[in-house]
């Protein structure tokens, strides 16, 4: 990081006057070193680059459709399921500093909230209304996780670095032990929940669209929507949500106290930083991304049992968080897609195109898809350890000179102005 | 404790001492400071002079006594609520958030005079806006006063040395102190440097009206800007007073040359002139002789040539000795 800056700095003071208020496209597009961009603010490639990406998005279940690759979907919603949770466990990890290694705990929380609240809910909202529970549903398996999320901050509030991941994979494991045992018949042990003769509400508007949404192009081309097409474009909305209210969160004070935390404690409270509340406030706030997380998949299955909720994936979220980038939320969504999204696509590609079965090429190509993947991240951890897409430092534009300092040229300035800045040792 | 009983002091040490084991770091401290003044606290590696600012800012907690601030005790009390009452500090070895902006470390020092929440950054309200606009101001303000406002948006770690010393005390002063405590602000920095930082540290006392509490070994800028000082050794304190006094004070000699330092360096001049006049050396009776009396012989030498390489002399004939350059404490 250290370094980069530094010969941005000396280029840009080279040809300041040639490249100062103009900047070329090819250099707006290459890195932007002639406008550095400020945080909250998109410049207009990436803005292009994002809208693209989202007609992508978009447009991608009606072509998977088209193509008769239906199941890919499923695989779609479940990658961004796990972004969801890697988004919540980003706060947690990427913005504070701690490591838990209990995520599985929370999506389980919400999963079996989720089931819980919503048959009452729907009974009392009436037949017609009953489709509209789902997001108060999401929400309150949300905060039901955020709940369990405050309690578990409570004891390791003290605890940091190993000692914490140690606690944190306990509870994870805990609370899938202790669904599994059916406590007062809440849970209903491995045959999970919504238990028989009990009916989940429809998701808002499923029903309408799968009778009276269908695009037609000629004749062979048609669009119904289905399960999984539902659930991609819901998930899909729902990630949008948590991106925005991440990204707020971590550009305010609060994503200041947690940076200072991650950074140095002891300099933090001695700065002023109430350390216990900033720990709580990310145990909470990366529990309600988990639990939401939760809520959506209980949803998408109809149903749900204990045997997801595991420690292996409470690692794969861990694993999407730091080989994307702690602290980066382009990270974190490069990362889901690759983590999730390559087995996939391995077994989708082996079982599709080198034909299937237990025995034959594909199956086995198939079988491999977690050694290739795990071959993947050592060589990734060896060669970036910082994640693909690592956290940038937050840039403001100054308000008192209406200037930016440092990546223009000025700094060199200032450097020359300032005989402080002089012969400095490091 | 009532606040009558602070006398005016802004803060209060009284018999403080913290215990680690067996060894007594910090041994029944008793030190007044008056708001507005520029007080030092020196002596020599492992005095227990970082362990002190660490009582005083809620690091450690005193296992005896009391410190109290504008008259409350800070014992117990958690660091940020006492950097809320007004108590700032540095660190000896640079403690800023490295990966984050010059900015951004000055706006965590905002951290203590605001108030927003969680719910106000998710929706974004008005008053957040503001506040947020408020703080990056404000911090902009003081990374001008430290003169790092082209630097505002480097990562801390980028900065050279002497501009990340003086980040600390911006990110420091952010949180509008009644008191800041220095450690070692001086620490590794060059001739100008140093003289900037003299300048920064008045400016912080006269412009501010911030009282300022340092630690620090280089003993030019300790006699600048000092206008008391106290000396620790050993977790105890063996002197205080103005610079003059600590300058000449045999016990503040002896902690920082050793035990018959004074003796060993009036004995090595006497050598030496001795040699020069080709006179044969008559070693001195020094035993049982008033400490004072070496301190004065050493002050009255006339030449520094011969000092041993821990003490210097500086031009007005005052023995010093040279900052120490080894961190660790």
């Amino acid at each position: 990081m250290t370094k980069k800056n530094t010969s941005t700095n000396t280029t840009a003071s080279m040809e300041d006057a040639a490249v100062k208020g103009k900047g070329s496209a090819a250099e707006t597009l290459f890195g932007g070193k002639a406008k550095p961009m400020f945080t909250g603010k998109l410049s207009p490639v990436k803005m292009a680059l994002v809208g693209l990406l989202m007609v992508v998005l978009l447009l991608l279940p009606i072509y998977l459709q088209g193509m008769g690759e239906v199941l890919l979907l499923a695989s779609f919603v479940l990658i961004g399921l796990y972004i969801l949770l890697a988004l919540g466990l980003n706060i947690i990890i990427g913005y504070a500093g701690m490591l838990d290694f209990g995520r599985m705990a929370f999506y389980a929380v919400g999963a079996y909230a989720a089931m819980i609240l919503a048959i009452p809910l729907a009974n009392l909202m009436g037949d017609n209304l009953s489709q509209f529970a789902f997001p108060f549903v999401l929400i309150g398996s949300g905060i039901v996780a955020a709940f369990v999320g405050y309690l578990l901050s409570l004891p390791v509030m003290r605890l940091r670095g190993d000692y914490l991941a140690i606690v944190t994979l306990g509870f994870g494991e805990i609370v899938r032990i202790t669904i599994q045992n059916n406590p007062f018949n809440i849970t209903n042990g491995l045959l999970g929940l919504p238990r028989s003769g009990d009916v989940l509400p429809w998701p808002p508007f499923f029903e309408w669209l799968r009778e009276n949404v269908v695009l037609v192009m000629g004749n062979e081309f048609y669009f119904t929507v289905t399960r999984n097409v539902y659930w991609y474009y819901m998930i899909l909305l729902v990630l949008i949500i948590a991106i925005i209210v991440v990204r707020r969160q971590d550009n305010s004070r609060l994503g200041r106290s947690w940076a200072a935390m991650r950074e140095d404690e002891v300099a933090a409270t001695a700065m002023g930083v109430n350390v216990t509340k900033a720990k709580t406030w990310a145990f909470v706030l990366g529990a309600f991304w988990g639990g939401a997380a939760g809520a959506c998949f209980g949803f998408f299955q109809g149903s749900v049992s204990p045997e997801p909720f595991t420690f292996l994936n409470s690692v794969i979220v861990l694993a999407i968080v730091v080989i994307g980038g702690m602290g980066s939320i382009p990270g974190v969504l490069l990362g889901g897609v690759i983590i999730m999204g390559f087995p996939e696509l391995v077994r989708w590609f082996a079982m599709n195109h080198l034909g299937g079965g237990g025995g034959d090429i594909g199956g086995q190509v198939a079988n491999m898809r977690n050694l290739l993947l795990g071959l993947f991240m050592v060589i990734m951890m060896a060669v970036r350890t910082e994640g693909i897409i690592p956290m940038k430092p937050k840039l403001h534009k100054l308000y008192g000179k209406g200037k930016f300092g440092g990546t223009d040229g000025a700094a060199d300035k200032a450097a020359e102005a300032a005989p402080s800045s002089k012969g400095g040792a490091n | 404790m009532a606040k009558t009983e602070t006398q005016g002091y802004l803060m209060q040490a009284i018999d403080a001492t913290i215990q680690f084991g067996g060894l007594r770091a910090v041994d029944s401290v008793n030190m007044n400071i008056t708001a507005g003044t520029i007080v030092a606290l020196i002596g020599p590696n492992g005095a227990g002079k970082t362990t002190f600012f660490n009582l005083l800012t809620g690091i450690y907690t005193p296992t005896e006594g009391e410190i109290l601030f504008e008259g409350r005790s800070v014992s117990g009390k958690k660091s940020h609520v006492i950097a809320d009452w007004g108590i700032s500090r540095t660190f000896q070895n640079i403690r800023l958030f490295k990966n984050m902006t010059a900015l951004e470390n000055v706006m965590v020092g905002r951290h203590v005079r605001t108030s927003s929440g969680p719910f106000a950054a998710t929706f974004r309200t008005p008053s957040f806006k503001r506040e947020e606009k408020q703080i990056q101001e404000d911090s902009e303000r003081w990374l001008e006063f430290v003169g790092l406002i082209e630097h505002a948006n480097d990562l801390a770690s980028s900065l050279p040395y002497g501009a990340q010393r003086r980040l600390e005390i911006a990110r420091a002063l952010a949180t509008e102190p009644k008191l800041i405590c220095l450690d070692e602000p001086a620490a590794g920095m060059n001739e100008s440097e140093s003289a900037d930082l003299d300048e920064l540290i008045l400016r912080i006392r006269d412009e501010l009206g911030i009282t300022v509490f340092l630690i620090e070994h280089d003993m030019k800028v300790v006699m600048n800007l000092a206008e008391y000082i106290y000396v620790l050794d050993f977790g105890k304190l063996i002197a205080e007073g103005v610079p003059a006094e600590i300058q000449s004070n045999p016990a503040v000699i002896a902690a920082y040359l050793g035990e018959g330092g004074a003796e060993a360096l009036v004995e090595e001049r006497r050598k030496k002139k001795a040699a020069e006049r080709g006179e044969e050396y008559k070693p001195l009776d020094t035993h049982g002789a008033p400490a004072g009396t070496m301190a004065e012989a050493v002050q009255t030498s006339d030449t520094a040539a011969a000092a041993p390489a821990t003490a210097v002399m500086d031009s007005d004939g005052v023995v010093m000795v040279a900052a120490d350059e080894n961190k660790g404490e």
